[in-house]
C-alpha cells in the first residue's frame, strides 16, 4: 500500500487504472470527468503508456475495442453525453467478448443537461449501454478509496468474464477530495490466450468479431454469453449494509447518494426510527439476494437517487410487491440533502412521531 | 499575521491545495477584525467546491463576494464581472482573490496584473505536500514559476496547508515541514504561516500557526446554511 495522499476522485481513478496495469487510455474532454484524462495525459508518457485524445468519443471507444482485442488493459472515460456517443462501440466490445474499463462520471441530463452531479444514467448503464442482448459489469463507488479499489476489481472481473466493465461515478465523487492509498502496481505480463496480437504461425488465428452470418450461430453465441451472465449474477453481487439487520425501513442508495443517505440513517436512528442503508456496490449484477434477505423484517424500502427514479425499478423487481417500495430523488444536478431523506423515510413510516 | 499583508491578497496554488478554504478563513478573520472585505472568486477552471458556494456564510459575515458571472451554473463560460476590475484597482478595504488551480487557473489573473502591481499586493502560494504520491519540491517550484508567468505577478509568501482531509493529524503537519523548507529554499520565498485545522494540536512548527475551520465540505457533512 502507498502512503496516504489527498486526491480528487477523478485523479485517484486514473492513478488506480495505471497501477492496475492500464497503459492504453483513449479519451475526449468533458466536464466533470476532465481530471481523469488530464492525469493520464501527464502520467502515461512518463511510464511508456499511451494517452490519446481522440477526435471524438466514438473514435475513443473504438480505439478501446482495438486495444482490448490485442489483450491489453484499455480504458476510456467520459461523462453522460459522451457515454451516449460511446454506446455503439460498447455494444461491439460486448459482442466481441472483450474486457475493458469504461468510466462514466455522471452529470445531469438529458441532452447536454448540465455539469453538476447526477445518477440519471442508471437505466443506461444497467439496461441499454448499446443495442443488442448484453450486459456490462457496473460498479458504483461511494468514496474515493472505493474508486481505487473498484478499478482493480473491475479489470479483474472484466477479464475473468470477458466483458466490459463500467465504473459509474458522478460529478461529486469525481471532484471531491479524500485521503486514499493505493495497492502495489500490477505487472501485466503475457497476453490472454484469445488476444489478436500476432501468432507467428505458432497457433491458430484468434478472431475478434461481433458479426455472425447465420442467425442460429448468433443465437448460440448470445445464449452462451447469457450463461456466463448467469454465473456473474450468481457470484458477483456486491453491496454494503449499514444497520440493516433490525431495520424497519431500508434506504437503498448508491454512490454519493449513499453518503447522504447514511447521514440520514444516523439522524433517523437518533430519533428512534429503525432505519438502515443498503448500498449496492455492483449495479449489474444488482444485489438482489441481500435485498431479499431483509424482506421478512422490513416494513418498507426507499430508493434514494439523483434521478427521477431509475434504480427503484430494480428494487421493486427484487421485492416483488411483498413490502412497499418508495422513491425519493432530486435530479438535474441537485444533490439531495440528508434532511430531505429523513423526511421521505418519516413519510413512509407514517408521518412525524 | 494577515495585518502584515498588502490590502490586495492573491491566493494561488496547485489545484486541490486548499486555496478556497484558506481564502474563506482569511476573509472571515479580516471581517471579524472589523475590516471591509471583498472576496473575488477568480476560479474559472473548476466547476465544483468554490468560494461562490459560501454566499450565505459571507452575507452573514458582511463579506462582499464577486464571482464569475456563470459560477455554479451549468455554463462552463469563464466570464468575470467588471466589478472585479473595480475592486482590484479602487476597492476599499481588504480584497482577497481566490485564483483557480495551477497556471491554467492563473491566466485570468494576468488581466489584473497591472492594477494589482499599482495598488500593491501580497500573493500567497498554498502548499499541500500530501496531494502527490511522490512530492517533489523542484516540480512544485516549477509550477509556482508557471503560475507567476501566467499571472504576471510574483508570489510573496508560501502558506503551509498540508492536510489529508479528515485524516489530518499533528504528524501529517509535522512531516511536511522539510518539504516546505526545501520549497522555500529553492524559490527564495518565505513561509508566512501554517494552517492548522480546528481540533488539531499544532506540532512545533517553525512558522506561525494560522487556525482554520474546514468550510469546504461534501454535502452530507455540510447541512448548514450556505
Amino acid at each position: 500500500m502507498s502512503e496516504r495522499v489527498l486526491m480528487k476522485g477523478n485523479e485517484a481513478m486514473a492513478e488506480a487504472a495505471i497501477r492496475a496495469g492500464c497503459r492504453h487510455f483513449f479519451g475526449y474532454p468533458i466536464t466533470p470527468q476532465t481530471e481523469v484524462a488530464a492525469y493520464m495525459s501527464k502520467k502515461m508518457p512518463k511510464i511508456g503508456g499511451t494517452y490519446l485524445q481522440a477526435e471524438s468519443e466514438i473514435a475513443a471507444i473504438n480505439m478501446v475495442l482495438g486495444a482490448a482485442s490485442a489483450g491489453v488493459r484499455a480504458m476510456t472515460s467520459s461523462s453522460s453525453p459522451g457515454i451516449s456517443l460511446k454506446t455503439e462501440g460498447i455494444s461491439y466490445i460486448a459482442g466481441s467478448d472483450l474486457p475493458c474499463l469504461i468510466v462514466n462520471v455522471e452529470r445531469g441530463g438529458p441532452g447536454l443537461g448540465g455539469i453538476q452531479p447526477a445518477q440519471s444514467d442508471y437505466w443506461q448503464a444497467t439496461r441499454a449501454l448499446g443495442h443488442g442482448d448484453f450486459h456490462v459489469l457496473v460498479f458504483a463507488p461511494s468514496n474515493v478509496q472505493e474508486v481505487v479499489d473498484l478499478v482493480f476489481l473491475a479489470y479483474d472481473l472484466a477479464e475473468k468474464y470477458r466483458m466490459p466493465a463500467m465504473l459509474l461515478s458522478d460529478g461529486l465523487l469525481g471532484q471531491m477530495m479524500e485521503p486514499v492509498s493505493f495497492p502495489e502496481p500490477v505487472e501485466k505480463t503475457g497476453k490472454p490466450s484469445w488476444a489478436a496480437c500476432g501468432h507467428q504461425d505458432l497457433r491458430p488465428h484468434n478472431v475478434i468479431n461481433s458479426l455472425y452470418l447465420k442467425a442460429d450461430q448468433l443465437e448460440r453465441t448470445v445464449v452462451e454469453r447469457f450463461a456466463r451472465y448467469a454465473q456473474v449474477e450468481a457470484r458477483e453481487q456486491r453491496c454494503q449494509q449499514y444497520l440493516c439487520d433490525d431495520a424497519d425501513y431500508i434506504v437503498v442508495a448508491f454512490g454519493a447518494t449513499a453518503r447522504v443517505s447514511q447521514s440520514a440513517v444516523d439522524t433517523l436512528r437518533a430519533q428512534g426510527v429503525k432505519a438502515g442503508l443498503l448500498r449496492p456496490v455492483t449495479l449489474w449484477p444488482f444485489p438482489k439476494e441481500a435485498i431479499r434477505s431483509h424482506i421478512p423484517h422490513a416494513k418498507g424500502f426507499l430508493s434514494v437517487e439523483m434521478s427521477m427514479g431509475q434504480m427503484v425499478d430494480d428494487v421493486r423487481l427484487t421485492v416483488e410487491g411483498k413490502v412497499p417500495v418508495g422513491f425519493f430523488g432530486r435530479t438535474g444536478g441537485v444533490i439531495p440533502r440528508p434532511s430531505e431523506v429523513v423526511e421521505a423515510v418519516m413519510k413512509m413510516a407514517g408521518g412525524d412521531r | 499575521m494577515i495585518e502584515s499583508l498588502a490590502s490586495r491578497v492573491v491566493v494561488c496554488g496547485h489545484y486541490g491545495a486548499g486555496k478556497t478554504n484558506v481564502t474563506v478563513n482569511l476573509a472571515l478573520r479580516c471581517a471579524k477584525a472589523g475590516e471591509e472585505v471583498t472576496v473575488v472568486d477568480m476560479d474559472i477552471v473548476n466547476p465544483y467546491f468554490r468560494t461562490a458556494d459560501f454566499t450565505g456564510l459571507f452575507r452573514e459575515a458582511g463579506v462582499r463576494l464577486l464571482a464569475p458571472v456563470y459560477a455554479n451554473t451549468n455554463l462552463d463560460l469563464p466570464v468575470l464581472p467588471p466589478s472585479v476590475g473595480a475592486a482590484v484597482s479602487s476597492g476599499r478595504g481588504r480584497v482577497l482573490l481566490d485564483v483557480g488551480g495551477d497556471d491554467d487557473g492563473a491566466v485570468a489573473l494576468g488581466g489584473f496584473s497591472e492594477a494589482l502591481t499599482r495598488a500593491g499586493y501580497s500573493m500567497l502560494y498554498v502548499v499541500n505536500s500530501r496531494r502527490e504520491l511522490e512530492p517533489d519540491p523542484a516540480e512544485e517550484a516549477a509550477l509556482l514559476r508557471r503560475i507567476e508567468g501566467a499571472s504576471r505577478l510574483g508570489v510573496t509568501h508560501l502558506i503551509h496547508n498540508t492536510n489529508l482531509g479528515r485524516e489530518t493529524s499533528q504528524e501529517v503537519l509535522a512531516e511536511s515541514v522539510p518539504y516546505l523548507q526545501e520549497l522555500s529554499r529553492v524559490t527564495g520565498i518565505p513561509v508566512l504561516a501554517a494552517a492548522v485545522g480546528e481540533g488539531i494540536i499544532p506540532p512545533a512548527l517553525p512558522w506561525q500557526a494560522l487556525p482554520v475551520r474546514i468550510y469546504v465540505k461534501p454535502p452530507w457533512e455540510a447541512e448548514e446554511k450556505r
